[in-house]
């Protein structure tokens, strides 16, 4: 493990930010699409020209496409884990500082959150949104808008981090830190976030990666499922359930997208694990001995 | 039982050293100790003296890929050290055996205490379960266990400490064993407590002729218990001796700390409780000097080697000690008060 | 115990009608959500809308549909929109072939993983350990529908090895092509919990190991295949068998339909991702009630087996 350790750190180091850099130019050179030649793209050397030029059923670009799928199911993720970790931090902290009754219903809402298989309520929610559409909505979200599965994602993930967050603030809040703060009359809401917030953070730092990954792999789920990214808009997941469906005559089609899918997921799982030795002092004992 | 001249565990020169990433650690260095059938040898020292590493070691449980063991231990003539590791797996548990500290860690929390017991019978003994759970029963009873009938059933966090650690004592007997091994056996109970379990321990080995290796740094306890004393310090025993000798004549200056830092009922309390300055040597670099030099405000020139255990007083053999001052300046360095009570003077107050 | 587990079942209850409410809210209350639209299709006059809502009853208040929707699904007369089938008719169908799916997947991964787990525990360092570290890796990081196509393809398409897919009843092919059909789909379910399950007990083994009681076993005079089987195994697979519980609803209760989808195994996962996609309310509704009947029975099942595996935990 502890011979690992800098393996995996020196890999995660070259992987992660050059995803982000790659998905960083598909933006800018989005709009010149077809034109754009993937040579210049850092991938490892077994996978050949073939690849990246070969084109899928509609005659478009898979390099391309694979591209902006990265930059969807990217967007996807990271706002989704957003989302989870900004309201699992609201609920777990004012679950666990408040208590009483306001815990007893947050408590009971991810019961039911908990209960609910994330697949079935992601799929069921995403159907309903997405394919839903606008025809009547005052609703800001177009259908097919990227925003409806970051937010599916985002909702339906929250039990994972918002649990662990209201245990331990159910620790801190009996500390003499908190109490001291509370002898000097500071407020409720600025005791949890001044005082509690910070606390926290390291458990919301590991978490947030395996919480990315996460979002990464549902979003891929969601949509080839058919209720994440709806076409003709393109994501890792989107691209996989059309290429499956040609799987026999271009397999290509449908491994290529699921490489690029692995290496990210795989490679944020390895970040999740590296910060949660670097922070996690049981870890680190564990690695010392 | 047979001889009691006849030692029952003769432990020989026995080393025992860890090979760790700081370096070889020298836990055990030289330690040579005898045991005869209902005697109570006690071993004394500190945390990291080698005591508890020596108990183990007679236990084989401290063989591993890293650890070198040295020297001979002969249980009835038999070495333990060198015995195979099957071989060693019947002695223990049947004819040695031992009592650890804490009995809620030792003892496995998710099985039922009976059960455990039972286990270690049915291991060496030709015996089926109904027969070995009357054996157990009979075992907790005479342990002093109150309504075994049903404590026999429990797991170990319904039990008190004091029970639980009859519970230990009970699996410790209930082959049978010649020798017990009792590794600090009363320090994490409550002290009324600790006064039953020594009463137990003492009742038994009376009734059995066991002999009882007492492993613990209470020397309270061994005014208790014991018939003999091994004082140990870095791996070495620094002074070996019968209790009575070990109380009114100590030799070595470590001994007289370990005295010294003893509250006596009997004595006026001093003001500040006298402990021992400093703390002990680092196991992966000793030279030749005497190890407790460091810390001893007695130290001379001679201190730079250290001498081999051995009689200070040719006249009155079976009480050696490795401290290189005469016997005369002993007698006389040891007293540190009015009332001549025994203690090691603090480094400052000997420059003064 | 009586008590602990009569409070459990109260909270299932509460648990399952939260559930049906928010399935029920989403196709419902969400804009969009009115089925009759859907039902009718995007060329339909407002009175073919009007007269789909008259025949199902939409233009009802939504309680009313709701309660009328809760009457069906427990008299079991419950029909979907779409096909107008009994949907408890398709899941009876279909629900065999997701339990075959789930628990023969959940003996391999739990087999595979306890014996990789114990073999690197007690070889620790080494080779190993990074497989097993890998393989958890891998299990987190691939989607199952991809590698399941993938092994579809190759090992069942291109090499022949295994069927390309598909389910075959006990009844007709036997036990032997039930299995030989359920063999790729098993592995490649089974493949994203057994690093885990390996690396999580190996650690526990690793830490028991250290125990005062494991030092005592040893001291009792018994060998070390008895101390790792009676005394460290013991103890190490209580997070085992609860992380095993939890998983095995997740898989039962949604996990698998892409499993399901990508072998074409005709399980509920099956029928529920195709009811979805038509936007059918009562089957989805069914489906994700029974789903979380199964996550919430096993986790309060998990529950009653750690107090009985672990008596330290039945004092609180």
């Amino acid at each position: 493990m502890a011979l690992a350790a800098p393996l995996y750190a020196e890999h995660v180091a070259n992987t992660t930010p050059d995803k982000q850099n790659l998905t960083g130019t598909v933006v800018v050179d989005g709009e010149e699409v077809d034109i754009v030649t993937p040579d210049g793209i850092p991938v490892g050397p077994t996978w050949g020209s073939e690849y990246l030029l070969g084109a899928d059923i509609n005659g478009r670009d898979v390099a391309v496409r694979l591209l902006y799928a990265a930059r969807n199911s990217m967007f996807i993720g990271l706002t989704g884990a957003l989302i989870t970790t900004l309201l699992a931090i609201v609920f777990g902290i004012v679950a666990g500082y408040y208590r009483g009754p306001v815990d007893w219903i947050i408590s009971r809402a991810m019961d039911v959150l908990w209960a609910v298989p994330v697949l079935l309520l992601g799929v069921a929610l995403g159907v309903a949104l997405t394919l839903g559409g606008v025809r009547i909505g005052p609703l800001t979200l177009d259908a097919g808008s990227l925003w409806i599965p970051a937010l599916i994602i985002g909702v339906v993930s929250v039990v994972y981090l918002a649990r662990p967050l209201r245990g331990e603030i159910l620790q801190l809040r009996e500390q003499e830190f908190v109490e001291a703060a509370r002898a000097q009359g500071a407020s409720g809401p600025r005791i949890m976030f001044s005082e509690l917030l910070p606390n926290v953070m390291s458990t919301v730092l590991v978490f947030f990666p395996l919480l990315f990954a996460n979002a990464v792999l549902l979003e891929a789920s969601l949509s080839f499922l058919g209720a994440g990214v709806q076409p003709p808009d393109a994501s890792w997941g989107t691209m996989i359930d059309e290429g499956i469906n040609v799987l026999i005559t271009q397999p290509a089609l449908t491994i290529a997208p699921g490489i690029m899918l692995v290496l990210c997921v795989l490679s944020l799982n390895v970040v999740g694990e590296s910060v949660r030795k670097a922070i996690d002092p049981r870890a680190r004992v564990m690695l010392e001995q | 039982m047979t001889d009691p001249a006849v030692p029952l565990l003769a432990v020989d020169d026995l080393r025992v050293r860890f090979r760790t990433e700081e370096g070889i650690v020298r836990a055990v260095d030289g330690v040579s100790l005898d045991l005869r059938a209902g005697e109570v040898l006690a071993i004394v020292g500190e945390s990291g003296s080698g005591k508890s590493v020596t108990a183990l070691t007679l236990m084989g449980l401290t063989r591993g890929p890293n650890t070198d063991i040295e020297g001979a231990a002969r249980l009835h003539g038999e070495d333990l050290v060198s015995a195979p590791d099957d071989r060693l797996r019947r002695i223990r548990g049947a004819e040695l055996a031992i009592v650890f500290q804490d009995p809620l860690s030792a003892l496995n929390p998710v099985q039922r205490v009976g059960k455990q017991i039972t286990e270690q019978i049915l291991v060496h003994e030709d015996l089926d379960r109904d027969q070995a759970r009357d054996r157990v029963l009979e075992l907790l009873k005479r342990v002093g266990i109150p309504q075994a009938e049903t404590r026999i059933d429990a797991f170990p966090h319904e039990l008190s400490g004091g029970m639980r650690q009859r519970v230990m004592i009970a699996m410790a007997l209930s082959c049978k064993p010649k020798v017990l091994i009792a590794d600090e056996p009363t320090t994490a109970l409550d002290v009324t407590i600790q006064a039953q379990i020594l009463d137990l321990i003492r009742g038994l080995k009376d009734q059995t002729g066991l002999g009882v290796i007492l492993v613990t740094h209470d020397l309270g306890v061994v005014a208790e218990l014991a018939d003999r004393v091994a004082v140990m310090y870095a791996g070495r025993i620094v002074e070996q001796g019968t209790v009575d000798e070990l109380f009114d004549d100590p030799r070595h200056p470590y001994t007289w700390g370990l005295l010294g830092s003893i509250t006596r009922v009997d004595r006026p309390r001093p003001a500040r409780l006298p402990s021992i300055g400093g703390s002990p040597p680092s196991l992966t670099a000793l030279g030749t000097a005497c190890t407790f030099a460091p810390r001893c405000p007695h130290r001379f020139e001679a201190c730079a080697t250290e001498p081999p255990l051995a009689d200070a007083d040719p006249e009155h053999p079976g009480h050696p000690d490795r401290c290189a001052l005469a016997l005369d300046a002993k007698r006389a360095l040891r007293v540190v008060a009015a009332d001549g009570s025994i203690g090691l003077a603090a480094p400052e107050e000997a420059t003064t | 115990m009586g008590r602990f587990i009569i409070r459990r079942l109260v909270g299932m209850v509460i648990v399952l009608f939260a559930v049906s409410v928010i399935v029920f809210a989403i196709f419902n209350v969400i804009p969009n959500g009115a089925p009759e639209n859907r039902m009718a299709g995007k060329q339909s006059t407002p009175q073919q809308i009007e007269a789909i809502r008259r025949e199902w009853g939409f233009d009802k208040p939504i309680t009313t549909q709701y309660v009328k929707m809760m009457e069906k699904l427990a008299t079991g007369d419950l029909v979907s929109y779409q096909q107008q089938r009994n949907v408890f008719d398709e899941i009876k169908q279909g629900l065999p072939h997701t339990l075959s799916l789930a628990i023969g997947a959940a003996i391999l991964w739990m087999a595979a993983g306890v014996a990789l787990g114990v073999y690197s525990a007690t070889r620790a360092g080494g080779k190993t350990d990074f497989a097993i570290n890998v393989l958890a890796l891998i299990g987190i990081s691939v989607p199952v529908f991809w590698l399941g196509a993938l092994v579809n393809y190759y090992l069942g398409y291109k090499l022949g090895w295994f069927p390309n897919g598909g389910y075959v009843e006990v009844a007709e092919g036997g036990l032997w092509q039930w299995a030989y059909h359920l063999f790729m789909p098993w592995t490649v379910l089974a493949l994203l919990f057994i690093g885990v399950y390996s690396r999580v007990l190996r650690g526990t083994i690793l830490e028991t190991q250290n125990e005062d009681f494991v030092r005592t076993a040893r001291a009792k005079g018994l060998s070390e295949k008895q101390v790792m089987r009676r005394h460290v195994l013991r103890t190490s697979m209580i997070p085992i068998i609860t992380l095993w519980g939890l998983d095995f609803g997740i898989v039962i209760g949604g996990g698998a339909i892409l499993t399901e989808a990508v072998f074409d195994l005709q399980g509920v996962g099956q029928y529920y991702a195709e009811s979805v996609s038509q936007l059918d309310v009562p089957p989805v509704m069914a489906i994700t009630i029974l789903g979380a009947v199964f996550i919430v029975v096993l986790n309060t099942i998990v529950d009653i087996l750690y107090a009985a595996l672990d008596p330290r935990i039945r004092l609180s």
